[in-house]
């Protein structure tokens, strides 16, 4: 009876939560159409107007120069600029975003460049603006080919070769495939994404499935069957189970379509340079593997704080926090320096994600791998027994 | 039948200490026969109702169920069991046809049994324009109905009833009402608790007066009359309330 009574239990729970709005909003509409959604429209958003930034000319001060007449009619010549007449005020100007810079001349510039003395430029911005930025870059760019431009020409007035200058050359080399440099990037976002679509989407049911049935007044009318309690929770927490992953594979297919169709439209906005992103498919199965333990492990904790709560609405308050707490060591993955160790495998979701990472990379530490699915299997048993043994007490099941 | 032997029930509560909701309460309910727990509001009857269909477990005592005791067998106590209660709500999000083979195939039914009772139930009960409808969209009627397909599926001997008729019109009560007389009709043992005098006068063969957890007087409707030499048994339960300490 045990195995035909949770699959019972099994079949009604998921056809009443997919009976349920909120559970298609949470399980299907939010991963599969909201989230990819607003990530392609973010990014399509910001090389928009990334690109249409570039294009505008910006606004720039020039300070001084009046005595440098060739630099500022290279500077003009660039027509990259829109000029502002001088004022003292430029850095009010410039906080205030009604100019994007200002390049300060010295004296006698082009006279002491001439003369081979040496002159100090400065380039006024508002850092971290990004406009003001590129307006910076643009004269920065302009001084150093100007330089270069100088510098060339003394070499060649006195007969000396251009190398002089560059003795040798250092040039970098990856010797990473192509796959791993792409694992190794989404390594460091799909296991945070899988976690959290795991624990966002065992949210709704476990709260349903316990502190919904009691403030519903239906726990009681099923707690009346010959139904063994155990089973009758096995039952729940494998619907929970089946959502949580649901939601992640499905935020993954669609997350992980609308990163492809980012990387088509980012190439062709880079000047055809492709991004690095390219997802090896064993990786990404056994990361999944990986994640099996801490579905249930999440969806045994939650159905134990929901069965514990008198009211949906009181299992919400102890489940919001439960979620940051599992987001910090999630996004602790991706810090740098941060790597699997033994004692890092044994921390709960951090194992997970850490390993995750390294799976993605292509670098396979068997032993630490070993360590960080054994311990997650442990935690995730002792989830469920833990919701199993709540299940059996009576002052926690007719708690008001 | 239904034996109950000092069943005791206390609960433990941080503010209020131990409160004993069910003290010593013995009865003993035969087959065919209606017994009636009397009590106002925390007076005991849910607690011991639920003790009696395994819900909650007793601190001290003992009772057998249709022949099986409800500390060592719960499973096979609610077996056996029908319990409707205002509190046993039903699945809004089921047709009311989904709710009754749920609990049917709970209760371990093959489906060549279950089918053919499911119809019975339904066109007794009058049910079939309704089968198909979510119980959330049914009305409190109906649904009372739906409620009782479900305790009758599996053809339970004994059937527990708390308060069946709270909050229910006059119309879906006097349902309710004949429905448990067609229970002890049909030789089932029937436990029944209200607060209302009058459905208790209308259909209990045994009358139990339960009081701060106790079964302060028991009998048939005319021993305690007779026992107190009154009527009327809203005067016999005041008395009997009033005078005890």
């Amino acid at each position: 009876m045990s195995r035909r009574a949770i699959a019972i239990v099994y079949r009604k729970e998921l056809l009443d939560l997919l009976r349920d709005r909120r559970t298609i909003v949470s399980m299907i509409v939010v991963p599969v159409i909201v989230m990819p959604l607003l990530m392609t429209g973010l990014v399509l958003a910001s090389l928009k107007l990334g690109g249409k930034m570039r294009q505008e000319i910006p606004a720039v001060m020039v300070l001084g120069g009046e005595d440098s007449p060739e630099t500022m009619a290279a500077l003009r010549a660039l027509n990259a600029f829109s000029f502002v007449p001088p004022s003292r005020d430029f850095t009010n100007l410039i906080s205030d975003k009604n100019i994007n810079a200002a390049v300060g001349i010295p004296t006698n510039f082009d006279a002491a460049v001439r003369a081979g003395e040496s002159a100090s430029v400065t380039i006024y911005t508002y850092e971290g603006d990004f406009k003001s930025t590129l307006a910076a870059q643009s004269l920065d760019q302009f001084f150093q080919s100007m330089r270069e431009r100088i510098v060339a020409g003394r070499l060649a007035e006195r007969h000396l070769p251009e190398k002089l200058l560059a003795p040798f050359e250092v040039r970098k080399a990856n010797v990473v495939p192509p796959k791993r440099v792409s694992g190794n990037l989404i390594g460091m976002i799909l296991p945070y994404v899988v976690i959290m679509m795991c624990m966002t989407g065992a949210i709704y049911p476990s709260i349903d499935l316990t502190a919904g049935e009691k403030e519903r007044g239906t726990m009681e009318t099923l707690l009346c069957s010959p139904v063994a309690r155990t089973h009758l929770v096995l039952g729940k927490g494998l619907v929970v189970l089946t959502v949580s992953l649901a939601t992640a594979c499905l935020s993954l297919f669609s997350n992980g379509a609308a990163v492809m169709l980012l990387k088509r439209l980012a190439g062709n906005a880079t000047g055809g340079n492709p991004l690095p992103l390219t997802i090896d498919p064993a990786s990404l199965l056994a990361v999944l593997v990986m994640m099996l333990p801490l579905a249930i492990f999440f969806s045994g904790a939650m159905l134990a704080v929901g069965l514990y709560s008198r009211s949906p609405k009181e299992a919400n308050s102890y489940l919001q926090p439960m979620l940051i707490c599992a987001v910090v060591p999630a996004a602790v993955a991706a810090l740098p320096g941060v790597e699997l160790n033994y004692p890092l495998a044994l921390v709960p979701v951090l194992n997970v994600s850490l390993a995750g990472r390294e799976i993605m990379s292509g670098l396979f530490h068997w032993n630490c791998i070993a360590v960080v699915f054994g311990s997650m299997c442990l935690y995730a048993a002792a989830t469920v027994a833990l919701a199993v043994a709540l299940f059996k007490r009576e002052d926690v099941l007719f708690r008001t | 039948m239904i034996e109950a032997r000092q069943l005791t029930k206390i609960f433990r509560d941080k503010k209020r200490g131990e409160i004993r909701a069910v003290d010593n309460v013995s009865l003993r309910c035969q087959p065919g026969q209606i017994f009636g727990l009397l009590g106002g509001n925390g007076a005991g009857k849910t607690t011991c109702l639920r003790l009696l269909a395994t819900l909650l477990q007793p601190t001290s005592g003992a009772a057998t169920v249709a022949g099986y005791e409800v500390l060592t067998q719960p499973e096979k106590v609610r077996a056996n069991i029908g319990f409707l209660s205002a509190g046993t709500a039903l699945y809004g999000r089921l047709t009311a046809r989904e709710l009754v083979e749920y609990f049917g195939r709970l209760h371990g039914l093959p489906d060549v049994v279950l089918r053919p009772r499911l119809e019975s139930l339904f066109a007794a009960l009058d049910m079939n324009e309704f089968r198909d409808g979510r119980c959330d969209k049914l009305s409190t009627g109906v649904k009372q109905k739906v409620s009782i397909a479900r305790t009758l599926i599996h053809d339970p001997a004994v059937m527990i009833f708390d308060e069946p008729t709270r909050g229910l019109d006059v119309l879906a009560a006097r349902a309710v009402m004949a429905f448990i007389r067609e229970c002890r009709g049909r030789g089932k043992t029937v436990i029944f608790s209200t607060h209302v005098m009058s459905e208790m006068e209308k259909l209990c063969d045994t009358i139990a007066i339960l009081h701060r957890g106790r079964i302060l007087a028991e009998g048939s409707l005319e021993q305690l009359r007779e026992r107190f030499a009154c009527r009327d048994l809203e005067d016999i339960f005041v008395r009997i309330v009033e005078e005890t300490p």
